[in-house]
């Protein structure tokens, strides 16, 4: 197995997502099965090879620093679940 | 008149002459959805006052003498695309109300050619899927048999355009899922250059390699709507800055002398049997049309989906982090902010979203990047270069779309894997970021398309969409439609 229960379970801690046992299980042996497949990018020697991030060669995309019309805020806020004086409402951050 | 057999291109001959109405048009077509869609199951929002008010501001431009390029023609947007005013769900539980406050730019550009918009179209959740059965609301049925998948992830937008329920539509592509629904479905599906077309207001998925593009019944009609939907954007500034050439004017350009390359990797094992002859019958027409046939090696492309599959979730699990229930979207109320994210998350993300956000995570996390995400992204050069190196020899580069036809529902839903695997066709395109193009090339015995992919270098749409556009006039297979 390339992945176990226990690291399953930091990586879904990392990605805030939280799972049945039976989930948990089922996750595993799924994710090591893509894992094992994936693994067959080791058959290549990329010692020399440089990482590709983007497909085209465009860097550096300069436009003018201009005020522009922007969203306002109550538009902007319309999908928050919770919303109060033009801000997000989340829980209690500091204990 | 039976509107919905006809090309965007014919649409607007007879709204041009005054024949139809832009509203005769958008009701004809709403009609269609009411009656047929409950079996089809393409749009998860329909909007037809929206429509109608679109159409009859359409029609008094067309009295005026405004002759804009899609001036009264009824199209499907796909629900990853933003639309002001009108809920755009992602076919997920957590964006389920979501209502964006703003146009995507290709939202804006149509609204500006004079388009009339029916509606949102099915998909994968967030478009991670090849069978639009990863939708959190219901699976989409392909018009051609309704047992079987419309293909995914753009499902919605090819069942909606080879059902007639639109004259056409836009899907987005990350790795197949506008080619791969346009092969399942008989219609032609273009994934553009990466940077030809603004994904301002696409919602993320995976940011180096989404792209906008159009499917529709004609080859003529995908250049139409290129040509109206690409171009720089200042707020993507991933769009490319090269000139729009008109698509349009070019497709009779002739082709003959220019080389087409068929990479033996894609031709041989695991392709249908059906579909293997589809194939060999398109090289002789394509021969016939007085171009060179040459077969190529691409030595990488059996490496595209394991690149795929580490590059693609770790910009999605980066990408989707946003949704924490705080700014739109669900909320689920937790003991603490971390255990509302987890709840929020958990409840509103489907499993193969869960599965895609797990590995992405995975791959970058502490101790990972190297061995994953870097070790990935240093294959895709090697798949890009294979290409860049083909495109030095051949003009073209053809295959299948995808291994098989249109499968059942439910075949291949509980096995992520396989489902990844019938990928291996269309997604190394994406990868390198080049210009792909699906066509119906052939019907097998039992009735299904086959799509034909046409594939060429950064910005070579202009040549690619004239290739598909002679290629579907010698192959004749536009009037078929299927019977619902």
């Amino acid at each position: 197995m390339s992945i176990t229960k226990e690291e399953v379970l930091h990586v879904a801690h990392l990605a805030r997502l939280e799972f049945s046992e039976e989930e948990i299980d089922l996750f595993t042996a799924q994710l090591a099965q893509i894992l094992d497949y994936v693994n067959k990018l080791n058959e290549l020697d990329t010692r020399e090879v440089e990482p590709t991030y983007h497909a085209l060669n465009l860097t550096n995309v300069f436009r003018e620093d201009q005020v522009k019309p922007s969203l306002p805020t109550d538009k902007a806020l319309q999908n928050a679940p919770e919303r109060e004086n033009g801000f997000f409402v989340v829980p209690k951050v500091i204990k | 008149m039976e509107w919905h057999r006809l090309s965007i291109l014919e649409l607007r001959k007879y709204l041009w002459a005054g024949e139809v109405s832009s509203y005769a048009l958008t009701e004809y077509f709403l009609k269609r959805i009411e009656d047929l869609d409950p079996k089809i199951k393409a749009y998860i929002t329909v909007t037809p006052e929206l429509a109608l008010q679109m159409a009859q501001r359409a029609d008094a431009l067309l009295k005026e003498g405004k002759r804009y390029p899609l001036l009264g023609i009824p199209l499907a947007i796909k629900d990853n695309i933003c639309t002001d005013g009108v809920r755009t769900t992602c076919a997920s539980k957590i964006l389920e109300d979501f209502v964006p406050p703003y146009d995507a730019t290709v939202v804006e550009r149509l609204k500006g050619a004079g388009a009339v918009f029916l509606g949102k179209t099915n998909l994968d959740e967030f478009a991670m899927g090849s069978s639009t059965e990863n939708s959190a609301f219901f699976p989409t049925h392909n018009p051609w048999d309704l047992e079987r998948v419309p293909g995914g992830s753009s499902g919605g937008s090819a069942a909606a355009v080879a059902a007639g329920l639109c004259a056409g539509a836009l899907g987005s592509d990350t790795g197949g899922s506008i080619r791969q629904p346009a092969s399942f479905c008989g219609c032609v599906g273009l994934k553009p250059t990466y940077g030809r077309v603004s994904r301002y207001g696409l919602v993320a998925f995976a940011s180096s390699l989404d792209q906008i593009g159009p499917l529709s019944k004609t080859v003529a009609d995908a250049a139409l709507l290129l040509e109206v939907i690409s171009g720089a954007d200042p707020q993507d500034s991933t769009c490319a800055p090269q000139p729009v050439p008109p698509y349009l004017e070019g497709l009779e350009k002739s082709l003959k002398g220019l080389k087409v390359g068929v990479p033996k990797e894609n031709m041989g094992e695991g392709l249908a049997d059906g579909v293997r002859e589809a194939l060999e019958n398109a090289l002789k027409i394509l021969a016939d049309l007085g171009l060179e046939i040459k077969e190529i090696s691409l030595p990488h492309a059996p490496y595209a989906i394991a690149a795929y599959y580490i590059i693609a979730p770790a910009e999605a699990s980066s990408n989707l982090a946003r949704y924490d229930g705080v700014k739109y979207g669900l909320r689920i109320e937790g003991k603490d902010l971390i255990d509302m994210y987890k709840k929020t998350r958990s409840q509103g993300f489907g499993p193969e979203v869960k599965r895609r956000i797990m590995i992405g995570t995975y791959a970058l996390s502490s101790g990972y990047y190297e061995a994953y995400y870097k070790k990935a992204s240093q294959v895709r050069t090697l798949i890009a270069e294979d290409y860049a190196r083909a495109f030095k020899e051949v003009d073209f580069i053809v295959g299948p779309v995808a291994p098989t036809t249109a499968f059942k529902i439910g075949e291949r839903i509980t096995d992520p894997l396989q489902m990844y695997l019938s990928d291996i066709y269309t997604i190394s395109i994406n990868l390198a970021g080049i210009v792909g193009l699906s066509l119906p090339c052939a019907f097998t015995d039992d009735g299904l398309p086959v799509g034909l992919q046409i594939l060429g270098p950064h910005f070579g749409e202009e040549k690619v969409l004239a290739l598909g556009h002679q290629f579907e006039k010698a192959a004749g297979l536009t009037s078929k439609q299927p019977e619902l």
